[in-house]
């Protein structure tokens, strides 16, 4: 189309009637073409971008690996589901048959997963393999110890376990309740905690990511500003221009997840048999995870993301101020 | 076509670098903008190409005034404007052929349309044995031709030049104005700026001088007589 001239035809696309389905594909052949023309620039200066690509990767690394750290201790966490057992100590001189009839009843209760009746006798045999005393417990006339009811929520949330135990402490023939929530509360507190230094110390190496690509892009801008202002001279827009930089920070953004990534995997691999030593010493079934597909497509995709804004943000400013100066 | 009326155009400092300069420029027109170095030749082609303002005054193409044209328009009215420049500018690290391409990939052509149109252009200037060299491997008349070739590939109705024989010998800007000659018989305007006064007068064309920002003389120059 031409302002200035009516009837002249000059735009390649209006030469010839193309249909919608023909125009459609060529978009995005035009669009991979100019990509692949990026990674080629990209190519041709490895110097700059093997930094830029260096910086991206060990940058999103560090927040991966904590968020890796957070998603396994949590993991621990919700393997000590027993922490939130409730003990309910029955009182002295119930009937057996009483206990049962509370057992079922609470077996039946849909706030309680899982009820074990521990009886006097049990508790007095394992006390006396356990505690060592063995023999000198022959001596008691009587079994001081009280019968106990194992009580498992369905959720072991802290809140909800100490509800429970209220509830329960109130039956008839229990004498109170126990429940040992104390380490879990502050075990979710550190968690929480964790969590919320790794958003922080994420939030500020996203930032430093962002400024890193800008800048990246703003030098090849200027490295490029006499070839910019000959475009600007026959007819190039802005968009047509700036193009090829943001498939830049495409690029830097594809290369710096796949960097971070593989040093996250090679970590995992490099740390897995000094944890499993670790963890064999504490008998826990524990097993390291990795980033999960989902995981790690959504590291790509923040970094793709990262990379399109600090180079947009960049090309904004800078390609507008390029004009050419003269004939 | 081209034309100006009553333009001035001062800058910052108060330096006029042209004062109510008005011309018409008919469409297939071939004309010289002469004067000394300072005289306002570039900043009259500046004009033209958009990349300066003026002052006071109207310059119109086909009767749109250019004041009217956006900035985010002025890529479009380039693309209808030639511009051959003394310094070329070509793109270094580019080969001719991507030179010259420049203009048509910037509009949107592609494939075997794009080819035919740019072996066409070289063709014209006589360099189509180099499409695959880089402009660092030709003498400076060859790549003058490339600029030339690059500005004309899209058939622009308007060619500018700024001092297109600057750096050349006699012959070879003999040579390069027999190329601008070749596109006015097809019909294309054309606004040479130059300061090649022996030339100008040999051509016999309509020749504009300008003079400390004033146009002085608008027709065939007499060289002879007038050496400014």
């Amino acid at each position: 189309m031409s302002i200035l001239f009516s009837g002249r035809v000059s735009s390649g696309a209006t030469t010839r009637k193309v249909g919608v389905g023909r125009r459609f594909f060529m978009f995005w052949v035009n669009h991979v073409r100019q990509a692949l023309f990026s990674l080629g620039e990209l190519w041709r200066t490895p110097s700059a971008s093997i930094l830029t690509i260096g910086v991206l990767g060990v940058s999103l690394t560090l927040p991966a690996t904590l968020h890796l750290l957070v998603k396994n201790v949590q993991q621990v966490s919700d393997s000590f589901t027993q922490a939130a057992e409730i003990s309910l100590f029955i009182r002295e001189g119930v009937s057996d048959t009483q206990i049962s009839s509370l057992h079922k009843i609470l077996q039946a209760d849909q706030d309680i997963a899982r009820v074990t009746h521990i009886s006097k006798q049990q508790a007095l045999a394992e006390f006396a393999q356990v505690s060592g005393f063995g023999s000198a417990l022959n001596y008691l006339t009587d079994n001081p110890l009280p019968d106990v009811l194992l009580i498992l929520p369905k959720n072991t949330s802290a809140d909800s376990a100490r509800q429970l135990m209220a509830r329960l402490s109130k039956e008839r023939i229990v004498e109170f309740g126990k429940l040992d929530i104390d380490w879990l509360t502050r075990l979710d507190a550190i968690v929480s905690l964790l969590r919320q230094a790794v958003l922080i110390i994420a939030v500020l190496l996203l930032g430093a990511v962002l400024l890193i690509i800008g800048n990246t892009i703003r030098l090849s801008i200027m490295s490029k500003k006499d070839e910019i202002e000959v475009m600007k001279l026959v007819g190039a827009t802005d968009a047509f221009i700036q193009r090829p930089f943001l498939y830049s920070g495409i690029w830097y953004g594809v290369f710096g997840g796949l960097l971070a990534f593989l040093i996250v995997e090679t970590m995992l691999w490099w740390l897995q048999g000094a944890i499993v030593s670790v963890t064999s010493l504490y008998e826990s079934e524990f097993h390291l995870m990795a980033l999960s597909m989902a995981e790690f497509l959504s590291l790509m995709l923040l970094a793709i993301l990262l990379g399109l804004s600090g180079s947009y943000l960049s090309v904004r400013r800078h390609i507008s101020a390029i004009e050419p100066t003269g004939p | 076509m081209l034309e100006f009326d009553q333009v001035s155009k001062s800058y910052a400092g108060g330096f006029v670098a042209l004062d109510r300069v008005s011309f018409k420029l008919e469409k297939g027109e071939m004309a010289f903008l002469t004067g000394h170095s300072g005289a306002g030749k570039s900043t009259l082609l500046k004009l033209i190409s958009l990349i300066e303002r003026p002052s006071v005054g109207r310059v119109l193409i086909n009767d749109v005034d250019l004041s009217r044209i956006r900035r985010p328009l002025i890529p479009y009215v380039r693309r209808d404007i030639g511009i051959i420049f003394q310094n070329h500018r070509l793109l270094m690290n580019h080969t001719v052929f991507d030179n010259v391409a420049l203009p048509l990939v910037i509009e949107g052509f592609s494939g075997k349309d794009m080819v035919k149109r740019v072996h066409a252009a070289l063709d014209k200037v006589g360099l189509l044995d180099k499409v695959r060299c880089l402009p660092q491997t030709l003498s400076g008349g060859e790549q003058q031709r490339v600029g030339i070739a690059r500005a004309v590939v899209n058939k622009p109705p308007l060619l500018l030049a700024d001092e297109p024989t600057g750096n050349l010998d006699p012959d070879l800007s003999k040579d390069i104005m027999r190329v601008f000659e070749a596109f006015n018989q097809v019909g294309v305007s054309v606004l040479v700026a130059t300061h090649d006064l022996g030339l100008v007068a040999r051509m016999k064309y309509r020749t504009l001088t300008l003079k400390q920002g004033k146009m002085i003389n608008d027709g065939l120059l007499q060289y002879q007589e007038d050496p400014l």
